[in-house]
């Protein structure tokens, strides 16, 4: 079959399709979604400026029928075929670039009558199956407005990808239509699947991805590391999609942090549910028309997380790891993760963060050795690329912000990489020292029996301090290793080597015996944990960097 | 404590739990309770020092968590971080009953609304442990608190300040204490 395309001869159209534009137009389709709906998947027509392709489309449904379809199509709801103007007077009035396909000098009073039918009428409308969206958002004025949007945001890309959010009706307009061109496809003996119909989607993106890659400058692609969201929404016709309740009431069950059970998602399943019965009987087809275009939605940037890591080393007894907040009232005034994330927030100019570390330790502990592994996924951040050199800086801006921590082997690494961290934390040692207090006097002499306690096995009860948060269990634990340095009658120093997850506090002092065997019964005297540091968390996660 | 052992820092106890107590429970003169409540609202239940057993140093004969025929403190059982399936207890709901040698029997009681936790099953087999360390490897149970009544529960119970000042009275009244 040849192309039977007018005018500019651009249009990839068959015979075949004449009927089924012609009624797609009268039904109030726009000029792209009539393409869409013929399943046109010649990008470049869809990229001609609205206006060429309408008045093409225009000339093509007013072309003389063929003797294939004459006859055929007289359900189609516009007026008969023989009322046609000829091709060359048609030919004429599109090379005067009549996108209206108004009168034309030359053209008889009847053809023009029919014209206001088939496109003058559906371009003053709005389209009823993209309510607008192809009409009125998909030019140059767009992008500008949405290469604004991006610009103002001040980001740190070199390619983007575009995503466009619609409103859920119009899946529903969408299947409304796609009804009526079966209809007169089935009529033909002929048969068309809805897979094939381009979607307002791609056809939005195969105008739009290259504008806005002009505006801004750089590749819009299927995926990139920065993406740009568009949306729509169309009040006049959120209800068309209630009616799919009735009778897909297991579609649409309420989801907390919804607004609206009609979501997209649920309406195309409800959409494929329902018999083209049921669906012919409640809802018009073709769709109604509506009074108003759609409206665009703010435009939303979005950024995927960068993830940096490093080992920090915690130098105060006051300093708790995260915010410390008590019936919503702050007990210490700054945190770890607070002043690590400070400067890279800003840095990242990221809009939140996510703070994560192998094991924390408790308010009154340090950190010493070479720190504690952590890793701080940034939200949205506004710069992502930063060289090793500049890394370097952000780690001596984090460590001149305070003395109470410091942070080693600051790096940006992979998402994956951060699972490292928690592999295996279980059977990963740890290393401590404490200081103890003995009610009982010792002598030097009284605590060298410690050294000789190798793989010692304890059982823990859940502490009592973290009992309200966590399950009642007993766990065993053990304690690889301990040397102690006697300081005065009641203290010495007690270094440990332990297994991870060992709660060395209620080693030392019982826990109410609920640790047992615990310091107290080792010392024969009641013994207490007055200081405690951790002195090596031995995950071998971040690498280590060269100064 | 022996003098010149005293310590220079608070203990376990003083460091995260709040002394509260309940006297003359049930009536019975003298018998108080301690309450240890943790600053995370958990609770550990204790004998007080002013408890005749510790009062008159007596020697355990038993102790039994069947506080009825139908119901064992021993079988309680939580599950999970919400502590799902421990016994439901109020106020004056018995925990366990001790037996002295010299035949008299005390019963120790919740004190507080709460869910059981645990009982402390070493005293079954070490019941020294409530004369020695009566209020830590001595205690008696474990009981969280609802979340929202956690203010609430000591509301009916005596600060240290007032405990003190109740067994202070009591030594002026009765010339032989109890
Ligand atoms: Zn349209």
């Amino acid at each position: 079959m040849h192309s039977t395309g007018q005018g500019r001869g651009m249009l990839p159209l068959k015979v075949k399709d004449r009927p089924i534009v012609r009624a797609l137009l009268a039904a109030g389709c726009c000029a792209r979604c009539a393409l869409r709906f013929c399943c046109v998947g010649l990008q470049s027509a869809y990229r001609q400026s609205y206006e060429d392709l309408a008045s093409e489309l225009h000339a093509f449904v007013s072309a003389e029928p063929s003797s294939m379809e004459h006859g055929k199509s007289g359900d189609a709801p516009e007026k008969g075929p023989t009322e046609r103007p000829p091709c060359k007077k048609m030919r004429l009035e599109t090379a005067q670039g009549s996108g209206e396909g108004g009168d034309t000098e030359g053209i008889p009073e009847a053809h023009a009558d029919a014209d206001v039918d088939t496109t003058a009428t559906a371009e003053s409308k709005v389209c009823v199956a993209c309510l607008g969206v192809l009409q009125y958002f998909c030019d140059k004025t767009y992008a500008k407005k949405v290469a604004e949007a991006v610009t103002a945001e001040r980001y740190q890309f070199d390619s983007l990808v575009l995503s466009v959010s619609l409103p859920a009706q119009l899946s529903v307009r969408e299947h409304s239509t796609w009804l009526l061109v079966k209809k007169l496809v089935r009529d033909k003996g002929a048969c068309q699947d809805k897979d094939d119909i381009i979607q307002v989607k791609e056809a939005f993106k195969w105008i739009m991805n290259g504008l806005v890659s002009q505006e801004l400058g750089v590749p819009v692609l299927a995926k990139s590391l920065f993406e740009v969201s568009v949306g729509f929404t169309h009040p006049e016709t959120d209800e068309d999609c209630h009616f799919l309740a009735t009778t897909c009431s297991d579609c649409f069950k309420p989801a907390r942090n919804k607004l609206s059970v009609f979501t997209r998602m649920a309406v195309v399943k409800a959409v494929e549910k329902i018999s083209e019965e049921n669906f012919r009987r409640l809802f018009p087809c073709p769709p109604t028309h509506p009074a108003t275009r759609c409206a665009a939605l703010a435009t939303q940037c979005l950024h995927v997380s960068v993830f940096v890591a490093g080992r920090y080393n915690k130098f105060s007894r006051t300093l708790p790891q995260t915010p410390w907040v008590i019936d919503g009232e702050r007990r210490m005034e700054s945190s770890v993760e607070e002043l690590i994330t400070a400067p890279l927030l800003s840095s990242f100019r990221s809009e939140g963060f996510n703070f994560s570390s192998s094991g924390r330790e408790d308010v009154d502990v340090r950190t010493l050795g070479k720190g504690r592994p952590f890793a701080v996924e940034l939200l949205n951040p506004h710069r992502a690329q930063f060289s090793k050199e500049e890394v370097r800086e952000l780690q001596e801006a984090i460590n001149k912000s305070s003395d109470k921590i410091r942070v080693r082997d600051l790096q940006i690494v992979t998402r994956e990489a951060v699972g490292h961290m928690k592999e295996g934390e279980e059977e990963k040692t740890k290393s401590y020292g404490a200081l103890i207090w003995t009610q009982r006097p010792i002598e030097k002499d009284d605590i060298e029996f410690i050294k000789d306690i190798k793989e010692l096995k304890i059982a823990q009860k859940t502490p009592l301090r973290v009992l309200h948060r966590r399950p009642l269990a007993v766990r065993p634990r053990i304690i690889h290793t301990m040397t102690a340095q006697f300081l005065d009658a009641h203290h010495f120093h007690l270094n440990l080597r332990t297994q991870a997850g060992t709660y060395i506090k209620e080693f030392v002092h019982g826990d109410f015996g609920r640790t047992k065997p615990n310091l107290c019964e080792l010392m024969k005297s009641d013994t207490d944990i007055l200081e405690l540091d951790v002195e090596s968390v031995d995950v071998d996660w971040p690498p280590a960097i060269e100064d | 404590m022996e003098v010149g052992e005293q310590r220079e820092t608070p203990s376990v106890i003083d460091r995260y739990f709040t002394r509260w107590y309940k006297t003359d429970l049930k009536g019975k003169p003298c018998e108080d309770h301690c309450i240890l409540q943790h600053s995370n609202r958990i609770c550990v239940i204790t004998l007080a020092e002013s408890h005749p057993i510790l009062r008159k140093e007596k020697k355990i004969q038993s102790i039994n968590y069947q506080i009825s025929a139908g119901c064992s403190r021993l079988q309680n059982k939580v599950s999970g971080k919400s502590k799902r399936g421990g016994q439901f207890l109020t106020e004056l709901a018995p925990l366990c009953r001790i037996t002295s040698t010299d035949g008299e029997e005390y019963t120790i009681f919740s004190c507080i609304r709460g869910r059981l936790l645990e009982v402390n099953e070493d005293i079954l087999t070490r019941p020294n442990l409530l004369l020695e360390k009566p209020s830590t490897e001595g205690y008696i149970a474990v009981i969280l608190p609802k979340f929202e009544e956690s203010k609430s529960i000591t509301e009916g119970l005596l600060s240290r300040a007032e405990y003190e000042d109740v067994v202070l009275k009591r030594a002026g009244v009765n010339v032989e204490p109890c």
